[in-house]
């Protein structure tokens, strides 16, 4: 039973892992032997990952809108550990506003971000999981992403977006033992909801049966179940963190 | 090292796991040796580690034989 979550000796890539739900999975990975390198956007952000990790993985800045910093990682990873297991498209941004009053530059970077990342990065790592038929692609993407919310229409297509990918690109790799999947949360207590207004907090309390924000450990656990070998015929599926909010 | 032949029939056996006798220049990947979409582009990356080229998305269409994949390679290889 043990081995079926068994991760002991794999290497993860989290983007966005300086805090919140990317620093809980990176955490949570490595509490089951895994080695990650966590990404930030900022240099500063990376020794904070570094020295959090320790021993266990590295920090490292990276910009996920651009192909040469995501080569240059990929670069850093097959030279240092010579393998990567696990990849969590974590990194994103909001840039809310009502559609009337959205800037195209709002649209654009949050859809480059969010989704376009993914695009990168799955590509980057495809062809070394291809090799070694092992693999797990988890991408972060949102309740809203199904529900949709007022005020995110940029964040939300972004968000459905990953989730189309995803299903896509598990049809395509399913044979070569590479899973693709997401984790969508629902309200957690992180940083990026802390920035919703009180209208916006209330409207969302209301619908969340289980009555509080959620943890960023719960969604990592949700990912750290995703990329262990028990969850190896699972893909193409998105497992929703939600206390009940959307049940879909 | 092996001569250019050798080695892409050595690459086909591996990449698609198929006898080498079976191998034969004519041979189709998709309808004689069972090789899928993916399947092939697998062989087309393994093929441009192997000789240190990049093959285009419209030169790798082509290669649907044996043979095809012989001789872009003998024409395109850089050693």
């Amino acid at each position: 039973m043990s081995e079926l979550f068994k991760l002991t000796g794999q290497v993860a890539l989290v983007t966005g892992a300086s805090r919140g739900i990317g620093k809980a999975i990176a955490e949570q990975l490595v509490a089951q032997g895994v080695t990650v390198v966590g990404t930030a956007t900022t240099t500063a952000g990376a020794e904070a990952i570094s020295s959090y990790l320790g021993e266990h993985g590295v920090g490292v800045a990276l910009d996920v809108t651009a192909d040469e910093s995501v080569a240059s990682i990929l670069a850093f990873i097959d030279e240092t550990y010579g393998q990567l297991d696990i990849l969590v498209n974590n990194a994103g941004i909001t840039k809310d506003n009502l559609l009337m009053r959205m800037k195209e530059d709002d649209w654009d970077s949050v859809l480059d971000t969010n989704l376009k990342s993914v695009f990168r990065l799955s590509k980057g790592v495809l062809r070394g999981m291809m090799k070694r038929r092992h693999g797990r692609i988890i991408n972060i993407s949102s309740v809203v992403g199904t529900t949709g919310n007022p005020g995110q229409v940029n964040y939300c297509a972004a968000k459905a977006g990953v989730v189309g990918f995803t299903k896509s690109l598990a049809q395509e790799i399913a044979a070569r033992g590479i899973t693709v999947n997401c984790v969508a949360p629902g309200f957690i207590d992180t940083d990026m909801t802390k920035a919703l207004t009180e209208d916006q907090k209330q409207a969302i309390f209301s619908n969340i049966p289980a009555a509080r924000l959620g943890k960023p450990e719960e969604i990592a656990a949700a990912v750290v179940f995703l990329a262990s070998p028990g969850a190896a015929y699972i893909t193409g599926e998105t497992i929703h963190v939600n206390g009940g909010m959307a049940m879909v | 090292m092996s001569n250019i032949e050798d080695r892409v029939k050595k690459i086909i056996v591996e990449q698609l796991g198929v006898k080498e006798e079976e191998v034969k220049p004519e041979a189709s990947f998709e309808n004689d040796l069972g090789a899928d979409s993916l399947d092939i582009v697998e062989l087309v990356m393994a093929l441009e580690e192997e000789f240190g080229t990049e093959i285009p998305d419209e030169e790798a269409e082509k290669l649907k034989t044996v043979q095809a994949a012989i001789d872009y390679v003998n024409n395109h290889a850089n050693d």
